[in-house]
C-alpha cells in the first residue's frame, strides 16, 4: 500500500498531489502512519529539497508551485524557512516569487521574516533606482511591527532620493507604515509635507493618496502646493488624477466662497437660464455680481476641463463631480456630454454613472434634457440598468416631451421583463402626478392596462391608480366600478388590498357596489391574504359607519371571522374596530368620533424619486452609490461665508530658494510661467470667451487680479510676478514652441531628471534670459527641420503625383497617407487629380456654408389626423385608414411613408389582403406592404408603405384586394406631407431665401384677428398643415419655416411676417413653384380663420 | 484602496485569490454569493455590495466575476475601471481571458497582479510597461517550461515623460496602421422609423515604428467629432487649437481615440428590416417572416449580417426556411439566430415560417425585439476621413495605412 502510493505520487508530480499534501499536513499530525499521508509529507519535503538544491531551475519550479498554492488559497506557511533563504537569489524571477511569498506570509511568521530584512537594507543602497524602489516596496509590505523604525528610516531616505520613481514608492510606503503603526503619524506628516512639494508628476498622485489616508484634515499642507497641483494635473497618471481631483474638490469647498450666490436672485428664472445662450447669461451676470471668483478657484475649474476627455471613466466622473460641487452653476452643463459618453461603456460603469446622473437630473433637469434619447431602454440592457434609465427619464419628463416619453413607455410596458414593466407603470404614475396635463391620459392608459393578461402588470396598475385617484378626489366613479369588477379575477394580494381600500374610501360615491363587494369578500374572507383581510375589515368598518342599514350584519359577520383568525394582527385589528364602531356600554368616548377617525381626509402619497435624498453625499463616491455613509467617507463642507486668506497659496520664491538648491529657484519659475501661459492659451483657444470682454481686456484683467493677490504677499514676489505677467504672451509662445521641438528631437525626449540637470547647469544670469535662449535655439532647430522636410517633399513631388493619381483611382479605403502634397501647394497640381488637401478645403467650405441645409430634422409635430382609404360600407366590412407618420421612409429616400390601418368589421376572417393593379402617373413609384394572410374578425393591423409622389399632388390609385374582392382606392397626398423638415440657422435661411426670389417667390396677405397671431398659434397651424422645420428667428414678428421636398430635395422656405393691424404677409420661396403655390393656397385659409 | 481580489467562476468556485494588504478570508464572498442567488441572472448582480466590514465591487466579464474587496470609501468607478483594466491586460497577455487559461498561467497572472497594484493603489497599468516587466507566455517558453517570465532588463518607460512607450524599439519594417471603426447604435420602431440613432467611433492603431516617432494625424472634417476621448499620449492643446492629433504613440496596438457623432446630425441607417410576426390567440401556430434589405449604404455591400431575437417564453419551436444563410433556434433559451452573410440587393434575404406555441397559453403581448449585427467594409458611415499622417523625429520612411469599417453596435428593431 505504502509503496504503491509512493509510486503514484512520484509519477503524478503535478500540483494536485501537492495540494493534497498541504491539506493533509495542516489537519493531520505528521506522525500519522497512514501511507498516503506519509508519502505526501514526503512531497512537501520534496519542495523543500528543490528549494535547497543548487540549481536555479529546480528552485524556480518549486517557487512556481508554491505561488500556485497561494493563488488557490492553500496554506503554504510551513515552507517559510526554506523559501526565505532564497531572498538573496541572483535569479530575478526567483527573487520576485520569493517577494510574493514573503509579503503573503511575513505577518504569520514574524521572527523568520526578520531574516530577510538585511537583504532589503542592502538593496536600498543599490545604485539602480528600480532595485531601490522594489526593495522599499517589499520592505514596507512586510507587516512586522518590529521593523517599524527601519521602515521609517527607509522612507525618510527614499523621500529625498534623486529618482522620482523611488520617491513615488516612498509615498506608497507611507500609507503602509501608517496602517501598521498609526503612532508614527506626526513623523509621516513631515514626510508627506516634503513630498507634496515635489514637482514630479510621478509623485503627485501617490503623495496625495498618502495625504488622504494619513491626514486628510491637514488642509494647510495643501495651500502652498495648490497651484502646482492644479498645473501638474493634466500630466499626472490617470489614477493619481482621480485622487487629486477628489482632494481638490474638498479643498475648494473650504477655501473659496460660493460661486452660486449670484444665482440666488436668479433662482426663479433658472430654467430660462439653461435654455438661453451661455454667453448672454455670462454678461448679465457680470453686470449684477459683486462676486468675483478667486483666480485660484478659476484655475482649478479650467485645468480640470481637458480631463473630461480622458479615456478613464473614473477620471471623467471625478471631473464631473468637481464641476457639480464647485463650479458656477452656469458652467456645470459641459459635463453632461461626457457623462453620456460613459454610458457606452461596460455594465458596471453604466450602473454607477446612471446613478449619479439620476441624482443630478433631479436638481437640474436642463442638463440632460438634450440627451433624453440616450436614456431610452434597450431590450438587452440588464434589469438594473433599465430601471435606472427609467428613473432618469422620469426625472427629465416635462410638458414638452411627455407625449414622446409616454409613447416610449407604452413599448416598455409590454416588455417581457416583468419587473421592468412594473417599474414602468410606477413611472407612468409619477409622470401623471408631476405633470398635470397628462394626468388624465395616464390614468386612462393605466385603466387599459387593467385588462392586461399579465397579473404583475395589472397589480402594479391597480396600486398606481389607487395612488393617483387618492390625489384627485374627482369623479372617477367609473374607474372604481371597473376595478371592483376586477376583484373577481385578480389574485395579487397588494392589488386586491388596494382595490378594497379604494372602495372603502369612496364608498359614498359607489353606494350600490360597495356593499356588494363586502358581501363577496365576506364569503372569501378566510382564504384571503392577511393584507387583504385587514382591508376587508377596514371596508366593513367604513361601510358600517356610512351605510349601516345594509351592511350591519355583514360587518358583524366579518368581525366574528376576524376574531378567530390565526394572525394576531388581524385579531387585534378586529378587536379595535369592534370597540370603535359597535356601540356598547363599555365603549369609551372615542366611538363618538369613529366616523372622523375612519373617514378622515387622507393626505395623498407623494410619488418621489428614490434618488431625492442622495444629493447630500458627494457625487461619485461609494457612499453615494450605497446611499449610506461608508467607512472613511469625508464630508464635503459647506462653502465658507467669508473666504479664508487667499495669500496663503502664494508661493514665496525666496523661502523656497533657501530650502532647495539654487537649481530649485530656476525650477520654481516654471510652474508660475506655466500658469500664465496656460491661461493665455486657454483664453485664445476658447472662442466663446467666458469673460465676455475683448481678448486683450480679459488678459489684462487676469493680470490685474494676479497682481492684487500677489501684492498681499511679500514685495519681492509681487514684483517677480509682475515682470512675468508683462511678458505673458511671449513666454506662452515660446513654451509651445519649446514643447513642439521637445517632442520632436530624439535627444530631447528624456526623463525629467535630465531636464533638471540641464537647468542646474545653466544657473547664473536671470532665469528669464536663460529660458529665452533655450527656447529660441529650440525654435531655430524646429524651423530647420521643417525646411528640411519641405525640401525633401519638393524633390519627391513628381514621384508623388503619379502615385497619388493611382491612389485616387484606387479605392479610398486604403489611402497611402505617405505621399500627400503639402497644403500650401495645391496650385501646381493638374486639375483632374484634385489633391486631397484641396478636397479637404472644399469640404471645409461645404461644411461651413450649406451643410446645415441638407440635414433633415425630426418632425416638429405629427398630426394624428387619419384619412379614409376605404370605408367599411364600400369595402364590405374591410375598412382602411391611412395617415402620414412624417418619418423618412424606410423603403426609399424619395418616398413618403404612409401607415395604413386595416380593420375587419365583419364577423368572419378576411384573408389574403394585398395590393394589385397599381395605376400610377408617370414616374411615380410605390412600395407595397407584404400581403396579410388573414385578419381576424374585429381585428386590426397597421402596415406601412411608401409612395414616391414625384413632388406632385397627383393621386396614386391602386386596388386593395382580399381573397374574394377588389376595391379601387386612391391616395392623394396633402402638399404639406410631401415635405421633410430641415434644420437651418437664420443666417442660412436668409441666404437661401436670397437665392430664391423672383419667379421662385409667391406671397399673399392674410387678415385675421390678432389672437391668431400669437407665436404658438402660428407655429401650431403651420406645422399642422405642412411637415416643416422651425427656423429660430431673431425678430419677434417674423416666423420662418424650412423644409425640403421628399423627391427632389429642393428647399421650401415659408415666412410669416406680421404687419401692423391684423394683417400678415405669407411668403413662400421654392424652386418648385407649383407646390409652393399649392401650399400657399392651403396655408392661407388656415392662418386667417379663427 | 483595493484590499483583495477574488476570481469566481460561473459555478461559484473561487479559483484565484490575491491580497495586497492583510489577508481577507474568502468567506467574505458569501455575501457575494447571496447577492448572486437573488439576482438570478449573472448580469443583474449589483456591482457594489456592502457587507458589515467590507464592500465588494465586482465586474463580470468572460463568464468570470472579478470581485475586489474594499474597506474604506473610494470612488467606485476607480475600482471598476481598474478591474476592467485587469481583464484587458489578461486578454492582452493570453489572447483569451477564461478560467482554464488563468489557471494554466497562474504564476504569470500573479506576477502581473503584483506589478499592477502596490498596497491597493494602481502602479503600472500600461500594457507596454507590464510586458517589459513580465513577459507574456509564448509557445516556445511553454514547451521548454524552464525559462523565466520575468524580463531580464528593468523597464525604463515608467520613469520617462512618455510612460506609455518603451525605449529602444527596433523594427525592420516600420509600419503604422489605423483602423477607423464606427458603430451605429439605433432603436428602430415598429413602423421602421428611427427612434434614436448615434454613431460611436474609435480609431484603433497598430504602430510598429523604430525609435521615438512623433506622429500627427489630421482629418478632412474634424468638426464631425462631437465628443472625443483620447489615449493619454495625445496632446490635448494641439487638438483644441488646431484639431490635429499629435502624439508619440505607444508601441503596438492601442486605442488612439474614441469619439461620438452627435445625435443632432442625421444618422444614415444602412439597413432596414421588414417583419411580420404574428401570434394568434386561439391557434398554436404563429407566423414569422423577416426580410433584411439595404438602405443608405453609399454603394457598399453589407456583410456579416446576423439577426438574433429573443423569442417569448411561449414559443416552443420554430420551423423556418431562410432564403440564404443558416439559422438556429435554441428551444431552451428561446434564442433565434440567423446568420445571413452578405446582402444581395437583387435578391433580398428572408426568413419565413411558423412558430409553434404552447397550447392553451395566451399569446405573448409583446413581439420580440430583433437585434441586428452587420459590417460594412471601407466605409465610415459618419463620413469621417483621415486627411494625412506625418511623422517627425525619425529619419526612416514608414509604411502607413488606413482602414474604415462600419459595424452595428446596439442595433435593435422593435416589432
Amino acid at each position: 500500500m505504502s509503496g504503491n502510493s509512493f509510486a503514484y505520487s512520484e509519477q503524478a508530480g503535478g500540483g494536485e498531489a501537492t495540494e493534497l499534501g498541504q491539506e493533509a499536513t495542516s489537519t493531520v499530525s505528521p506522525s500519522g502512519a497512514f501511507g498516503l499521508f506519509s508519502s505526501d509529507l514526503k512531497k512537501n519535503e520534496d519542495l523543500k529539497q528543490m528549494l535547497e538544491s543548487n540549481k536555479d531551475s529546480a528552485k524556480l519550479d518549486a517557487m512556481k508551485r508554491i505561488v500556485g498554492m497561494i493563488a488557490k488559497g492553500k496554506n503554504a506557511s510551513e515552507l517559510f524557512p526554506a523559501v526565505v533563504k532564497n531572498v538573496a537569489s541572483k535569479n530575478i524571477e526567483i527573487k520576485k516569487l520569493v517577494y510574493v511569498y514573503l509579503v503573503r506570509y511575513a505577518e504569520e511568521q514574524q521572527d523568520l521574516a526578520l531574516l530577510s530584512i538585511s537583504t532589503f537594507q542592502r538593496a536600498l543602497k543599490d545604485p539602480n533606482q528600480l532595485i531601490r524602489a522594489s526593495a522599499l516596496r517589499v520592505l514596507s509590505s512586510i507587516r512586522v511591527p518590529i521593523i517599524v523604525p527601519i521602515m521609517m528610516l527607509a522612507i525618510k531616505e527614499a523621500s529625498a532620493d534623486l529618482s522620482p520613481y523611488v520617491r513615488k514608492n516612498a509615498a506608497h510606503a507611507i500609507q503602509k507604515l501608517y496602517s501598521l503603526d498609526p503612532e508614527q503619524k506626526e513623523m509621516l506628516i513631515e514626510v508627506i509635507e516634503k513630498l507634496l512639494k515635489d514637482k514630479s508628476t510621478l509623485v503627485a498622485g501617490s503623495v496625495v493618496m498618502a495625504f488622504e489616508e494619513v491626514c486628510p484634515d491637514r488642509i494647510d499642507l495643501i495651500h502652498k502646493n495648490y497651484r502646482k497641483l492644479c498645473n501638474l494635473l493634466v500630466d499626472v497618471e490617470e489614477w493619481g488624477q482621480v485622487v487629486i481631483i477628489h482632494m481638490l474638490t474638498r479643498y475648494a469647498r473650504t477655501q473659496f466662497v460660493s460661486p452660486w450666490k449670484e444665482d440666488d436672485g436668479l433662482e426663479d428664472n433658472e430654467k430660462n437660464f439653461y435654455e438661453s445662450d451661455d454667453e448672454q447669461k455670462e454678461k448679465t451676470d457680470q453686470k449684477k455680481k459683486p462676486y468675483a471668483m478667486d483666480p485660484d478657484h478659476r484655475l482649478l475649474i479650467r485645468n480640470t476641463k481637458p480631463l473630461l476627455q480622458s479615456r478613464n471613466a473614473a477620471v471623467v466622473m471625478a471631473v464631473a463631480q468637481l464641476y457639480w460641487h464647485i463650479s458656477p452653476k452656469s458652467e456645470v452643463g459641459i459635463i453632461s456630454k461626457s457623462l453620456v459618453r460613459l454610458l457606452r461603456s461596460n455594465r458596471e460603469v453604466q450602473y454607477i454613472v446612471l446613478q449619479n446622473i439620476a441624482t443630478m437630473s433631479i436638481q437640474r433637469k436642463g442638463m440632460f434634457e438634450p440627451y433624453l434619447k440616450s436614456f431610452y431602454v434597450r431590450s438587452t440592457d440588464p434589469t438594473m440598468i433599465k430601471i435606472l434609465k427609467l428613473e432618469i427619464l422620469t426625472n427629465l419628463a416635462n410638458e414638452a416631451n411627455i407625449s414622446t416619453l409616454l409613447r416610449e413607455f407604452q413599448t416598455y410596458v409590454k416588455s417581457q421583463d416583468k419587473q421592468f414593466a412594473a417599474a414602468t407603470i410606477q413611472t407612468i404614475g409619477r409622470c401623471a402626478t408631476n405633470i398635470s396635463e397628462v394626468t388624465d391620459t395616464c390614468l386612462s392608459g393605466l385603466v387599459c392596462l387593467l385588462s392586461n393578461r399579465d397579473e404583475i402588470v395589472v397589480a402594479e396598475s391597480v396600486v398606481v391608480i389607487k395612488k393617483l385617484l387618492q390625489m384627485q378626489p374627482a369623479q372617477h366613479g367609473e374607474i372604481i366600478k371597473h376595478m371592483a369588477k376586477l376583484l373577481d379575477s385578480i389574485t395579487v394580494p397588494v392589488a386586491r388590498a388596494s382595490i378594497l381600500w379604494l372602495i372603502g374610501e369612496n364608498c359614498e360615491r359607489v353606494p350600490k357596489i360597495a356593499p356588494d363587494v363586502l358581501r363577496k369578500m365576506a364569503k372569501s374572507f378566510t382564504n384571503e391574504d392577511d393584507l387583504v383581510k385587514l382591508q376587508i375589515l377596514n371596508l366593513g368598518a367604513k361601510l358600517y359607519l356610512t351605510n349601516s342599514k345594509q351592511t350591519k350584519l355583514l360587518t358583524q359577520y366579518i368581525l366574528n371571522l376576524g376574531k378567530y383568525d390565526q394572525n394576531y394582527d388581524i385579531r387585534d385589528r378586529t378587536r379595535f374596530i369592534r370597540q370603535l364602531i359597535v356601540p356598547n356600554e363599555k365603549s369609551g368616548a372615542l366611538s363618538k368620533y369613529a366616523k372622523k377617525i375612519f373617514l378622515a381626509q387622507k393626505p395623498a402619497p407623494l410619488l418621489e424619486s428614490p434618488f431625492k435624498d442622495r444629493d447630500h453625499f458627494q457625487l461619485g463616491t461609494l457612499s453615494h452609490t450605497l446611499n449610506t455613509k461608508a467607512i472613511g467617507y469625508l464630508e464635503l463642507s459647506n462653502w465658507p461665508e467669508v473666504a479664508p486668506d487667499p495669500s496663503v497659496r502664494n508661493v514665496e520664491v525666496i523661502e523656497l530658494a533657501k530650502e532647495w538648491t539654487p537649481a530649485g529657484k530656476a525650477k520654481k519659475e516654471n510652474p508660475a510661467k506655466k500658469f500664465y501661459s496656460d491661461s493665455e492659451e486657454e483664453e485664445d483657444s476658447s472662442d466663446s470667451s467666458s469673460d465676455s470682454e475683448s481678448e486683450s481686456g480679459s488678459a489684462s484683467g487676469e493680470q490685474d487680479e494676479e497682481g492684487d493677490s500677489s501684492e498681499d504677499s511679500s514685495e519681492d514676489s509681487s514684483s517677480e510676478h509682475r515682470s512675468d505677467s508683462e511678458s505673458v504672451s511671449e513666454v506662452g509662445d515660446k513654451r509651445t514652441a519649446k514643447r513642439n521641438s521637445k517632442s520632436k528631437g530624439k535627444s530631447d525626449s528624456e526623463d525629467e531628471e535630465k531636464e533638471n540637470e540641464k537647468s542646474k547647469t545653466s544657473d547664473s544670469s536671470s532665469t528669464d534670459s536663460s529660458s529665452v535662449e533655450e527656447s529660441s535655439s529650440d525654435s531655430e532647430s524646429e524651423s530647420e527641420s521643417e525646411s528640411e522636410s519641405e525640401s525633401k517633399k519638393v524633390t519627391m513631388e513628381k514621384e508623388k503625383k503619379t502615385k497619388e493619381d493611382r491612389n485616387l483611382t484606387k479605392d479610398v479605403s486604403l489611402l497611402d497617407l505617405d505621399d500627400f502634397n503639402p497644403v500650401s501647394t495645391p496650385v501646381v497640381l493638374p486639375t483632374p487629380a484634385l489633391s486631397p488637401s484641396l478636397i479637404a478645403d472644399l469640404e471645409g467650405l461645404n461644411l461651413s456654408t450649406s451643410s446645415s441645409v441638407i440635414s433633415v430634422n425630426t418632425p416638429v409635430f405629427v398630426p394624428v389626423k387619419t384619412h379614409v382609404l376605404l370605408h367599411r360600407m364600400s369595402g364590405r366590412g374591410l375598412a382602411a385608414h391611412y395617415f402620414f407618420p412624417r418619418q423618412p421612409c424606410i423603403f426609399g429616400d424619395k418616398m413618403v411613408s404612409i401607415q395604413i390601418t386595416l380593420n375587419n368589421t365583419t364577423d368572419r376572417k378576411i384573408e389574403n389582403i394585398h395590393i394589385e393593379g397599381k395605376k400610377l402617373p408617370m414616374g411615380m413609384q410605390m412600395h407595397v406592404f407584404n400581403p396579410i394572410e388573414s385578419l381576424e374578425p374585429e381585428g386590426s393591423i397597421t402596415v406601412s408603405m411608401g409612395i414616391d409622389f414625384c413632388d406632385s399632388t397627383q393621386t396614386a390609385s391602386f386596388q386593395l384586394c382580399t381573397k374574394d374582392d377588389c376595391f379601387n382606392v386612391n391616395i392623394q397626398p396633402p402638399v404639406g406631407e410631401l415635405l421633410l423638415p430641415v434644420a437651418m440657422s437664420e443666417k442660412d435661411f436668409k441666404k437661401e431665401q436670397g437665392m430664391l426670389t423672383g419667379m421662385n417667390e409667391t406671397s399673399t396677405v392674410i387678415i385675421a384677428a390678432p389672437q391668431n397671431f400669437t407665436p404658438s398659434v402660428i407655429l401650431q397651424k403651420v406645422v399642422n398643415i405642412a411637415n416643416v422645420g422651425v427656423v429660430p428667428s431673431g425678430q419677434d414678428n417674423i416666423y420662418r419655416f424650412a423644409a425640403k421636398t421628399v423627391h427632389s430635395g429642393s428647399l421650401m422656405l415659408v415666412t410669416v411676417e406680421l404687419k401692423e393691424g391684423s394683417t400678415a404677409q405669407l411668403i413662400i420661396n421654392t424652386e418648385r413653384t407649383v407646390i409652393g403655390s399649392v401650399l400657399l393656397r392651403e396655408l392661407k385659409p388656415v392662418l386667417s380663420q379663427g | 484602496m483595493i484590499h483583495s481580489l477574488f476570481l469566481i467562476n460561473s459555478s461559484g468556485d473561487i479559483f484565484l485569490e490575491k491580497h495586497w494588504k492583510s489577508v481577507v478570508s474568502r468567506s467574505v464572498c458569501d455575501y457575494f454569493f447571496e447577492a448572486q442567488e437573488r439576482a438570478t441572472e449573472a448580469e443583474n448582480v449589483p456591482p457594489v455590495i456592502p457587507t458589515p466590514h467590507h464592500y465588494l465591487l465586482s465586474v463580470y466579464r468572460h463568464k468570470i466575476f472579478f470581485v475586489a474587496v474594499i474597506q474604506t470609501e473610494v470612488p467606485p468607478l476607480f475600482v471598476i475601471e481598474f478591474l476592467h483594466r485587469v481583464v484587458d491586460t489578461f486578454q492582452d497577455y493570453f489572447g483569451v481571458c477564461s478560467e482554464p487559461v488563468i489557471k494554466d498561467n497562474v504564476v504569470v497572472v500573479y506576477e502581473v497582479l503584483e506589478e499592477m497594484l502596490d498596497n491597493g493603489f494602481p502602479l503600472a497599468t500600461e500594457s507596454n510597461i507590464l510586458k517589459e516587466l513580465i513577459k507574456p507566455p509564448t509557445i516556445l517558453r511553454t514547451v521548454v517550461n524552464r525559462s523565466t517570465n520575468v524580463g531580464d532588463q528593468l523597464p525604463t518607460g515608467q520613469l520617462s515623460v512618455v510612460p506609455w512607450r518603451r525605449t529602444g524599439v527596433k523594427y525592420t519594417n516600420n509600419e503604422a496602421y489605423f483602423d477607423v471603426i464606427e458603430e451605429i447604435d439605433a432603436i428602430i420602431d415598429k413602423s421602421g422609423s428611427t427612434i434614436t440613432a448615434e454613431i460611436q467611433g474609435v480609431i484603433d492603431a497598430c504602430v510598429k515604428l523604430t525609435g521615438m516617432p512623433d506622429l500627427t494625424l489630421s482629418f478632412m472634417n474634424p468638426r464631425l467629432l462631437d465628443d472625443v476621448s483620447f489615449h493619454p499620449c495625445v496632446r490635448f492643446k494641439r487638438w483644441e487649437s488646431e484639431r490635429i492629433l499629435s502624439f508619440i504613440p505607444p508601441d503596438g496596438n492601442f486605442r488612439l481615440l474614441s469619439y461620438h457623432v452627435s445625435a443632432q446630425n442625421l444618422v444614415a441607417i444602412p439597413v432596414y428590416v421588414k417583419h411580420n410576426i404574428s401570434f394568434r390567440d386561439s391557434s398554436s401556430l404563429g407566423r414569422f417572416e423577416i426580410t433584411v434589405g439595404p438602405k443608405q449604404t453609399m454603394g457598399k455591400t453589407i456583410e456579416g449580417v446576423i439577426v438574433t431575437s429573443q423569442m417569448p417564453k411561449g414559443v416552443l419551436n420554430m420551423s423556418l426556411t431562410p432564403s440564404q444563410g443558416t439559422h438556429t433556434f435554441d428551444p431552451v433559451t428561446k434564442m433565434l439566430s440567423w446568420d445571413v452573410g452578405k446582402i444581395n440587393p437583387q435578391k433580398l434575404p428572408s426568413l419565413k415560417g411558423t412558430m409553434s406555441l404552447q397550447a392553451g397559453a395566451s399569446k405573448p403581448d409583446e413581439n420580440p425585439t430583433i437585434n441586428l449585427h452587420f459590417k460594412i467594409q471601407q466605409l465610415a458611415i459618419s463620413g469621417l476621413k483621415v486627411n494625412r499622417l506625418d511623422m517627425y523625429g525619425e529619419k526612416y520612411k514608414p509604411f502607413k495605412g488606413i482602414k474604415y469599417m462600419t459595424k452595428a453596435g446596439k442595433f435593435q428593431v422593435r416589432t
